[in-house]
């Protein structure tokens, strides 16, 4: 069976989730591309999108037309081309709206995972739950006479052991987007110890049809992008608990997060980053790389008494940020959780005086949106953080302290083979979690 | 062509500023002002220094494509909105293309030619910014036969111009040819910086010219032998002119010095469902500035300053050579020689023209008129070149579509 075959039918399972409606975006741009050659022009592509809610179903061929519009758009000239055979479409409007149609008449919205039964493709975008996936993939594997190939969305379970207690004979890889698919450049790709080679080159072909970054993981729970992030976070909870004893908690909270953006020159800080993945999502990675590694460290009491609250962060089917460590306006953090009473506390009632003893960051710190545009940022930044190593102040002493620990993570990880190498690590921070440099570093040595 | 039969002038020009990528104003993601806004400013600036809607007779409004960009026809029915006085006055709105402000400005000087008027509003207006420019490129196509879209480019007019460059770059020198656009866009840059309605105002490039030269164009996403900064802007913006009889500057009061004449006009036009003989000239363009020395009675050594329609900078090479400035496969010479820029013998643009002061392409012919008037009246600010007395002419030179209507004028500074 050749690429296009495989991608006749195609299933994507929790296709209405925040990952899921990504990945079934990209599948749809590509199935639609495909369908556009003029080879392919009698064959009949079908995308099942598979979920359990019929209201987030509805939304997202609305999402999905949507975002097709937009690369219509940017792709105009090649669109023409494409569509030259037809008379009827003869203005750039005409041909954007049939290309959005076809995008959005391949998908197929069902509630019903027995659509799947005739897929020779399923992406597996559902929650992190490891008996969950097991269920739906033996499942499906058990009543689809296709041999299909499972390629799963997994951020942190191991892919040997899905194969094995799902029983799907090396028919699966791990595929691994990040939030959100269609943006994120990364994919981080895990071949199990029995998955197929069939399957690692068809997953290589697929992610360069969608320009995306390979990186290569080692099937180790987490793998490299949550081996690093959950590390990551545990590292600011921990440091914000410290700091506890100078200022208040919700205060620390606060401090640490500005630290962890404005100092470190990243797109968000630490804990607004937890909140962007969801408290609950962030637990159910830790407890899966905690059983698995067998390593205590990988947990924190704080984020389970929060969670457990039922603080989760996350978002709305809108997009919008849900409440989590901070509350949200539009978007922005207004107010920080006081963690024992899970009151949340205005910022500024207290903000000028955290921002005055954390200080600001040195003269030569250049904001992130700009460091990311700029292809000499990584010598700016190296020069930022010579000068960030000798400032006096309480902003810059935990930045470095913050830093050294992500190098060191990175590190551990290419010690430990989850990565094989520290560009690797670099690579899936900056392409991943949009980083303007990578963790592993000479910056703070 | 003869001479006018009467003396024609015009005066109280007035240009909004041209609002799309560039200006510090411009955020594609946040309402804008809409044709009315611009129509106003540009109109109601231009009636004061006119000394009032009373000293008016007739209003004109020149505008390509607002059926589409705006869903609003029936623009010559705005003038009693920009000013109460035009109320029951004759007003109507002009289209050919990118030249509809020069048939804006044609039409009042027949009006006045023909004396049924001694003073005309003459304005143009377009609102671009209402839809992407992905969209915009098909409402611009209108400019050419629309049996020809289906096979042209996305982009149709980038599209056309490109096979013209790309004709040029064969028959003559591609690398010559694409250093002169380079230095062409350097030129508008410099010129628009000067000029704080353009839109180009507040560009702060270090190095356009490099800039553009390092530019290739790139036919995956637009055409093969041009680049964006070959291109004129998506703009919105307004402006508007006086144009008077001996009688009209008397009834308002505007000395002789403060106004131009107007020496003589060129109007040439080709059919718009051929494709142009030879890629690699202008013959409409060429026929209508003949028309328009003829009628003037000068030749292109008594120029001072020239605005032409660069639209595509490959339009201001084949323009200098239908000008008789430089030879047939000459013209970048003469720009790369530094004679265009605004220390040269014949400075062209000097505000920027399309792609420095932005393309409201049916406010495009009257905003010529209305640079002309400053240079040649000194009234052009940080912009304003020297005007030498053995050469004291100015000439604009507007075109609509491929080359398929061009009005080029001949303008003096009124004695």
């Amino acid at each position: 069976m050749d690429y296009i075959e495989r991608l006749e039918n195609v299933s994507v399972l929790g296709a209405a989730g925040k990952m899921g409606s990504g990945i079934l975006l990209l599948a749809a741009l590509e199935l639609t591309d495909q369908s556009l050659q003029p080879e392919n022009k009698k064959k009949a592509f079908t995308l099942n999108a598979i979920d359990v809610s019929h209201p987030a179903l509805e939304g997202l061929i609305k999402y999905v037309k949507t975002q097709a519009i937009k690369r219509g758009e940017k792709r105009i000239v090649e669109l023409r081309k494409l569509y030259a055979g037809r008379d009827d479409l003869i203005e750039n409007t005409d041909i954007i709206h049939q290309y959005a149609d076809d995008v959005a008449g391949k998908i197929k919205p069902t509630t019903r995972i027995e659509a799947a039964y005739e897929s020779k493709l399923i992406f597996e975008a559902v929650s992190e739950d490891p008996q969950l996936k097991e269920k739906l993939l033996s499942q499906i594997k058990e009543n689809n006479g296709k041999a299909p190939w499972f390629f799963t969305n997994t951020s942190s379970i191991p892919i040997q052991e899905i194969n094995q207690k799902a029983g799907l004979d090396g028919h699966i890889i791990g595929f691994h987007f990040y939030n959100p698919p269609a943006i994120q450049k990364l994919v981080e790709v895990i071949k199990a110890k029995d998955t197929k080679d069939e399957l690692h080159d068809f997953a290589l072909e697929y992610a360069k049809r969608l320009k995306k970054v390979v990186v290569p993981s080692n099937d180790i729970p987490g793998f490299i992008g949550n081996g690093h992030f959950m590390r990551d976070a545990l590292f600011g909870i921990q440091m914000a608990e410290e700091l506890s004893g100078e200022m208040s908690l919700p205060q620390s909270i606060y401090a640490i997060d500005k630290v962890t953006r404005d100092f470190l020159i990243r797109p968000m800080g630490i804990f607004q980053l937890i909140d962007y993945v969801g408290l609950d999502v962030v637990q159910f990675i830790l407890t899966v790389m905690r059983e698995r590694l067998d390593d205590p460290s990988l947990k924190s009491e704080l984020l389970d008494k929060l969670a457990d609250a039922g603080v989760k962060g996350g978002q709305y089917s809108n997009g919008s940020q849900k409440d989590g460590f901070f509350q949200y306006e539009k978007g922005k953090p207004v107010a920080v959780i006081n963690p024992d009473n899970q009151q949340y506390q205005k910022l500024d009632e207290f903000a000028k005086d955290v921002d005055e003893k954390v200080g600001t960051p040195p003269a030569s710190a250049i904001p992130w949106k700009k460091a990311i545009k700029d292809p000499e940022s990584e010598s700016k930044i190296k020069t930022y953080f010579q000068e960030l190593k000798s400032a006096d102040t309480l902003g810059a002493r935990l930045a470095i302290k913050y830093a050294k620990n992500s190098r060191d993570i990175g590190l551990k990880l290419v010690e430990d083979n989850v990565a094989s190498h520290d560009d690797d690590v670099n690579t899936v921070l900056k392409t991943g979690f949009f980083h303007a440099y990578g963790p592993v570093n000479d910056f703070v040595t | 062509m003869s001479k006018l039969r009467k003396k024609v002038y015009m005066t109280a020009g007035n240009n909004t500023i041209s609002l799309g990528t560039g200006r510090k104003e411009f955020n594609p993601k946040k309402a804008r002002p809409g044709i009315e806004h611009y129509l106003k400013e540009a109109g109601q600036a231009t009636i004061k220094q006119l000394g009032g809607a009373n000293n008016i007779d007739e209003g004109v409004v020149g505008n390509f494509m607002a059926s589409r960009y705006n869903k609003q026809g029936h623009l010559g029915a705005f003038m009693p909105m920009i000013d109460e006085g035009m109320k029951y006055k004759p007003s109507y709105r002009v289209e050919a293309a990118c030249a509809s402000g020069g048939m804006s400005l044609l039409t009042g000087i027949r009006s006045v030619l023909s004396e049924s008027a001694e003073t005309v509003l003459s304005m143009g207006v377009e609102v671009q910014n209402a839809v992407k420019a992905v969209y915009g490129a098909d409402i611009l196509a209108g400019a050419g036969w629309y049996q020809k879209r289906k096979n042209g480019h996305a982009h149709f007019f980038p599209g056309q111009f490109s096979d013209r460059a790309g004709a040029y770059y064969e028959k003559f020198d591609r690398e010559k040819t694409r250093k002169a656009f380079a230095r062409w866009y350097k030129n508008a840059i410099e010129n628009a910086r000067l000029c704080p309605t353009a839109q180009e105002y507040h560009n702060t490039h270090p190095d356009p010219e490099k800039l553009a030269l390092g530019t290739e164009p790139n036919p995956k996403v637009f055409t093969p032998h041009l680049s964006v900064l070959d291109c004129s802007k998506v703009s919105d913006g307004a402006s508007a002119i006086g144009i008077l009889s001996e009688e009209g500057l008397k009834r308002s009061g505007i000395s002789k010095d403060q106004a131009v004449e107007i020496a003589g006009y060129g109007h040439a036009v080709e059919d718009v469902t051929i494709d142009p003989p030879e890629p690699t000239r202008l013959d409409t363009m060429r026929k209508a500035i003949e028309k328009a020395f003829e009628s003037a009675g000068i030749t292109k050594d008594d120029l001072a300053t020239v605005e032409i329609h660069d639209c595509f900078s490959i339009a201001a090479v084949l323009g200098i050579e239908a000008l008789g400035f430089a030879e047939y496969g000459k013209g970048a010479d003469f720009i790369l020689e530094g004679h265009t820029a605004r220390d040269g013998k014949v400075p062209f643009n000097t505000t920027g023209g399309l792609p420095g002061w932005g393309h409201p392409t049916g406010a495009t012919g009257v905003h010529m008129a209305v640079t002309i008037w400053e240079q040649l009246t000194g009234n052009a600010g940080d912009a304003q070149i020297k005007i030498p007395s053995d050469r004291p002419y100015g000439m604009s030179i507007n075109m609509g579509g491929d080359d398929k209507t061009v009005f080029a004028v001949v303008y003096k500074k009124a004695e």
